[in-house]
């Protein structure tokens, strides 16, 4: 690890005065900043240290639920709230990691963390997300884990978030803040940047910026299913990941929303597909043209050919679940009308 | 001076920010019960109690730690006798060469708590937290043991059950 200075606030007052810049690093749970720090991909001036700021909380507002920068992994994930009313997100967290580490991740910290390309991780090799420029070593080497969806010729890499595929089917938003007190409000989807010719530059998030909270509007409701696909049953990032939220009215798709992870440089959200589906009545053909027109924009790179299929065998399945279980609750319900 | 609470003794924090949690246990304090098996969050083998909470102690700045309880495997025991979850380890043999079990105990201990106050995993089917072997070694994840001791150390956590 190469030499840094510590600084701690405890307010964001304290750190507006600190004047964060971008030369320095924020710290709060270190999950993945002191790995990368340790592998000399991160190399801070000064490291700010966060974790006791005051975006601890999880809050119920009138629009939907206000989550702290702060919250740890396992706080959310265990959230009674998240359970019942935005369950993707519950699952979606508790398939990431381990306790360990989701003891200490926080939400702002998922939402920022790096990807796993090997070759970004390997300093002896070129990469564009480390040195801009450089040229990518994925393109064209081992491709197992890179992305199908976005990519461009500078960067293949994926997201490694389960977090963020369930928060970018949810339409979270991101609010931030900075040193003059301005505050930002952005939609997840347009926080993340496409890899293009900068892949460092990975979110919008400004220099001296912070993320202060993740809100997220009312419960879309319906059913809501993460199902993540990876070389091991635990403790193993997304080959494909899938967040479902389905709602019928009747035989008819009233609400679906689909994102992807371990697809693509951000969460994929799958709006072809959710475009040929809504408002029709749910079928098999239907869905399986609504996944094709998603995949018909894929593109793979020779060792990870096999996702595409993958992929939408995957969102076959998670479609096919969500909707025998929307049909089954509705069907519950008029048995309860009914008074059977 | 800023210092930390390990296994109940006040220690300084080092002055050097780059000291992990696990080198100021392991290194500048002595207690090398803690191992430093990858050093990157990987193997769980520095499984610690970071204010009742397992954590990676590899990927812990000591400099964060400032009036926090950290407790270690070797603070597990009370008085001379080995915590109940020592005790079950030994009786259900869940260990060969021992180098990931202060990670594993820490792990299982902390686990205790986290199935008490009903915390879901990936594997929890429905709003109540049910104890099942499946449980166990989802939850377990994060402790890799190279000798495969997993069967016997699933039993020894499965006969605390509940307790």
């Amino acid at each position: 690890m190469k030499p840094f200075t510590y600084e701690s606030a405890d307010s964001a007052d304290a750190l507006a005065e600190l004047e964060p810049g971008a030369s320095d690093r924020y710290l709060a749970g270190g999950t993945n900043l002191v790995d990368l720090m340790k592998h000399e991909i991160e190399q801070p001036a000064r490291l700010l240290d966060i974790s006791r700021l005051e975006y601890n909380d999880i809050d119920q507002t009138q629009a939907g639920l206000r989550i702290g920068a702060l919250v740890t992994n396992t706080a959310l994930a265990s959230d009674r709230r998240v359970r019942a009313d935005w369950s993707v997100l519950s699952q979606a967290l508790l398939s990431g990691a381990t306790v360990q580490l989701r003891n200490r991740a926080t939400t702002a910290g998922n939402l920022l963390q790096r990807t796993r390309c090997y070759y970004f991780y390997d300093t002896a090799r070129p990469c564009n997300k480390r040195n801009p420029g450089e040229g990518c070593s994925a393109v064209g080497g081992f491709t197992r884990i890179h992305a199908i969806f976005g990519a461009s010729d500078s960067c293949i890499a994926t997201h490694p978030s389960d977090m963020a595929v369930a928060m970018m089917a949810l339409d979270a938003e991101v609010i931030t803040l900075n040193s003059a007190g301005d505050s930002r409000r952005l939609g997840l989807d347009e926080f993340y940047k496409a890899p293009g010719d900068r892949p460092d530059i990975e979110s919008e998030l400004r220099s001296g910026e912070w993320i202060t909270h993740v809100e997220l509007p009312s419960s879309p409701g319906g059913t809501q299913i993460y199902r993540k696909v990876r070389d091991r049953s635990s403790y193993a990032f997304a080959l494909v990941s899938v967040a479902c939220v389905l709602r019928m009215e009747g035989d008819r798709i009233a609400d679906i929303r689909l994102a992807l992870g371990g697809v693509a440089h951000k969460p994929w959200r799958a709006r072809k597909a959710e475009a040929a589906m809504k408002g029709e009545v749910a079928s098999e053909a239907l869905f399986e043209s609504a996944v094709n027109a998603e995949l018909d924009m894929a593109r793979s790179y020779g060792g990870n050919d096999f996702k595409i299929p993958l992929a939408r065998r995957t969102l076959l399945a998670v479609l096919r679940d969500a909707e025998s279980a929307c049909r089954r609750s509705a069907n519950k319900a008029n048995d309860i009308e009914q008074g059977s | 001076m800023p210092s930390l609470t390990l296994n109940g003794e006040s220690r300084q924090l080092p002055d050097d920010p780059r000291v992990t949690l696990l080198d100021l246990v392991r290194f500048e304090i002595g207690l090398t019960g803690t191992k430093k098996g990858c050093d990157h969050g990987q193997c769980g083998a520095c499984t610690v109690l970071l204010d009742g909470r397992r954590v990676n102690a590899c990927l812990v700045l000591a400099c964060q730690c400032a009036d926090q309880q950290v407790t270690t495997v070797e603070g597990l025991s009370k008085d001379g006798e080995l915590h109940p979850v020592q005790q079950a380890f030994v009786r259900h043999d869940g260990f060969q060469c021992g180098y990931c079990t202060p990670g594993q105990l820490c792990s299982a201990v902390a686990m205790l708590d986290e199935m008490a106050r009903q915390e879901p995993s990936v594997v929890t089917q429905g709003d109540t937290v049910v104890w099942s072997r499946e449980e166990i070694s989802e939850r377990m994840s994060g402790n890799l043991c190279r000798c495969g001791a997993y069967p016997n150390i699933v039993s020894a956590i499965e006969e605390l059950a509940g307790k």
